[in-house]
C-alpha cells in the first residue's frame, strides 16, 4: 500500500475531438478534475455535455486527443485490467441468449470474483428473473442486470451512464440504496444523470460540465448557493445555458485542488 | 452532505501469478458458460449436429456407394462421409469465429473491455467452444455414417475424423475474418452460403476430373487441401504435397486477415 492514496480518477487538460462534417468538434475540452476515493459523485450536464466521451476516456475506452487521465495512478486500461474499475453503460453489452444468471456468473468469473452470486442479484432486484434470457428482459431489467454485473465486480471504482433510466420508482430506491452501501464501504461512484433530483439527493459532490468544459464543482448546496437559488434545476439552466459558453462563473474550490 | 472519503479504497496491484491463475478460472468459467449458450442455440444444433448426418443419410446411403470399393475394406460411401463430416466442422467453426463480429455489434465485445479478460481470451473461448461443438459434429456425423453403411478401416476412422476436426480450426480463422468484414446482421446466412459455394467449388464433395480447367481451379480453394487431407487415409494412394501447401497458405491468410482486422478492432489507449 502506498502511503498517500493516489486520487480514483486524475484528469488533466483533457480535451478530445471527433470529425465532424465542418472540421474537429471539440466533446471534451480541457477538462481538470480529481475525485478522491470513496466520494460520490454526480457528473451533469446538457446532452452533448461530453459526459459519455468523458466516461469512455476514464475507463481507457477511447484516447484522449490531448491531456491525461490516471486511474487511481494508473493509466485506465491498467486499472480496468486489475479489476479496480466497473461501469455500468447506457445499452449494449448484453447478450441476448444468455440468462440473467449467467451474464452475472460470467462478470463474476471475469473479474475473478469466486463467492456467491445470488445476494448480488438479490440488490439489484433481479433474483426471481435469474433463470429469464436477457433478450426477453424490459429496459428496466436489463439496466438493474448491468448495474447487478457492476456490483459483483467489486470494483474500486464504479462508472455508471444514466443509471437508472428506464426503472420504477422503486428500482430508483433500491439502486441507490445499493449504491450507498457500497460507498461507505469505501467504493468510488462516479454517475452521470439526467435526474437532478438524484443528483440533489445522493451525490457528495456534483460536477457540471457544459460545451466540454468544468462549468461548477461542489456539493449540491454549494452550487445551490453559487446561484442564490433553492433549486438545482436553476443553478443547471443558468451555468448551462448555450450564452454562457465562453463566460467564467466561479467555482467552488472542492475538486480544483489538484 | 458530505462523506469522508475513505483512503482504503486502493487496492495493491495483483502480482502477476495471481492475475493468470484468475485468468484461468475467469475462463474456464466462460467456457462452460458459452458451450451451455452455444448447445441451447438451435440454429448451431440445426447446422452443426443435424443437418451433416441428413445430408450423408440422404445422399450418402445408396446401394451404389456402399457396394462400390474404393480401397482396401473402404467404400464410396465412406469418402462421402469424411466429406460431409468435414463440411459441419467446417460450419460449425467457422460460426464460431463469427460470432465474434455478431457479439461486438451487440456490444458485448465492449462490455468485455471493461473487465480484466483480455481480448484473445475472448477469441480463444469462441474457438475453443466452437471446436468443442464441432468434435461432436464429427462423432455424431460419423455415428451416423457408421451406422448408414460407410465402412473403412479403424484406423481411417479414427484419422479422419482427427483431421477434419483439427482442420477445421482454419475456418475458424476464416468466420472471425468474414464477422469483421460482411455485414453483421447477415454475416451467419452469408457464412453458410459462401461455405456450400467454396465447398462444391473446391471438389469436396463432387472431385473434378482431371485435367479440366475446374479441376485446376479447385486446388486454389481453401477447402480442397483440407478435404483432400481429411480424405487421405482412405485411399493408399501416395502423400501429396500441394494439398498440405493448400492448407498451410490458406490457414496463414485466414489468420493473418482476422489479426489484422482484430487488431484495429481492440486498439487500446
Amino acid at each position: 500500500m502506498t502511503s498517500t492514496p493516489a486520487p480514483a480518477i486524475a484528469v488533466t487538460g483533457l480535451v478530445k475531438e471527433f470529425r465532424g462534417p465542418d472540421g474537429p468538434v471539440r466533446a471534451v475540452d480541457g477538462l481538470d478534475l480529481v475525485v478522491r476515493p470513496g466520494e460520490i459523485v454526480a457528473f451533469l450536464g446538457p446532452n452533448g455535455a461530453g459526459k459519455t466521451t468523458t466516461l469512455d476516456m476514464v475507463l481507457g475506452l477511447t484516447p484522449p486527443t490531448s491531456g491525461t487521465v490516471r486511474v487511481f495512478g494508473k493509466k485506465p486500461a491498467r486499472a480496468v485490467a486489475d479489476g479496480q474499475v466497473a461501469a455500468a453503460l447506457q445499452d449494449g453489452g448484453l447478450l441476448r441468449d444468455f440468462t440473467v444468471l449467467e451474464t452475472v456468473e460470467l462478470t463474476a468469473a471475469l473479474f475473478g470474483r469466486t463467492g456467491p452470486v445470488t445476494p448480488f442479484l438479490e440488490r439489484a432486484g433481479i433474483a426471481q428473473i435469474a433463470r429469464r434470457k436477457v433478450g426477453k428482459c424490459s429496459g428496466g431489467q436489463q439496466q438493474r442486470l448491468r448495474f447487478a454485473m457492476a456490483l459483483v465486480s467489486e470494483p474500486d471504482l464504479l462508472l455508471l451512464d444514466e443509471p437508472t433510466t428506464g426503472m420504477d420508482v422503486q428500482g430508483r430506491r433500491d439502486f441507490w440504496t445499493a449504491i450507498r452501501h457500497d460507498a461507505e464501504a469505501g467504493r468510488t461512484v462516479v454517475f452521470a444523470t439526467h435526474y437532478l433530483q438524484e443528483a440533489d439527493t445522493y451525490a457528495d459532490r456534483i460536477v457540471l460540465v457544459s460545451h466540454g468544459r468544468l462549468v461548477a464543482d461542489g456539493t449540491a448546496a454549494e452550487l445551490k448557493a453559487l446561484a442564490g437559488s433553492r433549486s438545482l434545476e436553476d443553478v443547471f439552466l443558468a451555468l448551462t445555458a448555450d450564452d454562457a459558453r465562453g463566460a467564467t462563473y466561479p467555482t467552488t474550490a472542492e475538486g480544483a485542488n489538484r | 452532505m458530505t462523506s469522508v472519503p475513505h483512503p482504503e479504497a486502493t487496492r495493491p496491484t495483483p502480482g502477476t501469478s495471481v492475475r493468470s491463475a484468475a485468468r484461468g478460472g475467469a475462463i474456464r468459467t466462460y467456457l462452460r458458460l458459452e458451450l451451455r449458450r452455444t448447445l441451447r442455440d438451435r440454429r448451431t444444433l440445426l447446422f452443426s449436429l443435424l443437418v451433416p448426418p441428413v445430408v450423408f443419410l440422404w445422399v450418402g446411403v445408396s446401394s451404389g456407394n456402399t457396394a462400390t470399393e474404393i480401397g482396401p475394406g473402404t467404400n464410396l460411401a465412406a469418402s462421402l462421409l469424411v466429406s460431409i463430416a468435414l463440411f459441419g466442422a467446417l460450419l460449425t467453426a467457422s460460426s464460431g469465429g463469427a460470432g465474434v463480429a455478431v457479439e461486438r455489434a451487440q456490444g458485448w465485445t465492449r462490455q468485455l473491455r471493461l473487465t480484466p479478460l483480455e481480448p484473445w481470451a475472448y477469441v480463444l473461448v469462441k474457438v475453443l467452444a466452437s471446436m468443442a461443438v464441432g468434435a461432436v459434429s464429427v462423432l455424431v456425423t460419423f455415428a451416423v455414417g457408421w451406422y448408414g453403411g460407410a465402412r473403412m478401416p479403424a484406423s481411417a476412422w479414427v484419422l479422419c475424423a482427427l483431421i477434419a476436426w483439427c482442420g477445421s480450426l482454419v475456418f475458424a480463422a476464416f468466420g472471425l475474418l468474414m464477422g469483421y468484414l460482411l455485414p453483421t446482421e447477415s454475416v451467419l446466412r452469408f457464412l453458410n452460403l459462401i461455405l456450400v459455394v467454396l465447398s462444391f467449388a473446391g471438389g469436396m464433395f463432387l472431385p473434378f476430373n482431371d485435367g479440366t480447367v475446374l479441376a485446376e481451379v479447385s486446388r486454389f480453394m481453401p477447402t480442397y487441401g483440407l478435404a483432400e487431407l481429411a480424405r487421405a487415409p482412405l485411399g493408399g494412394g501416395t502423400f501429396e504435397l500441394l494439398p498440405v501447401i493448400n492448407v498451410v497458405a490458406w490457414a496463414a491468410i485466414f489468420c493473418a486477415g482476422a489479426a489484422w482486422r482484430f487488431r484495429r478492432d481492440t486498439a487500446r489507449m
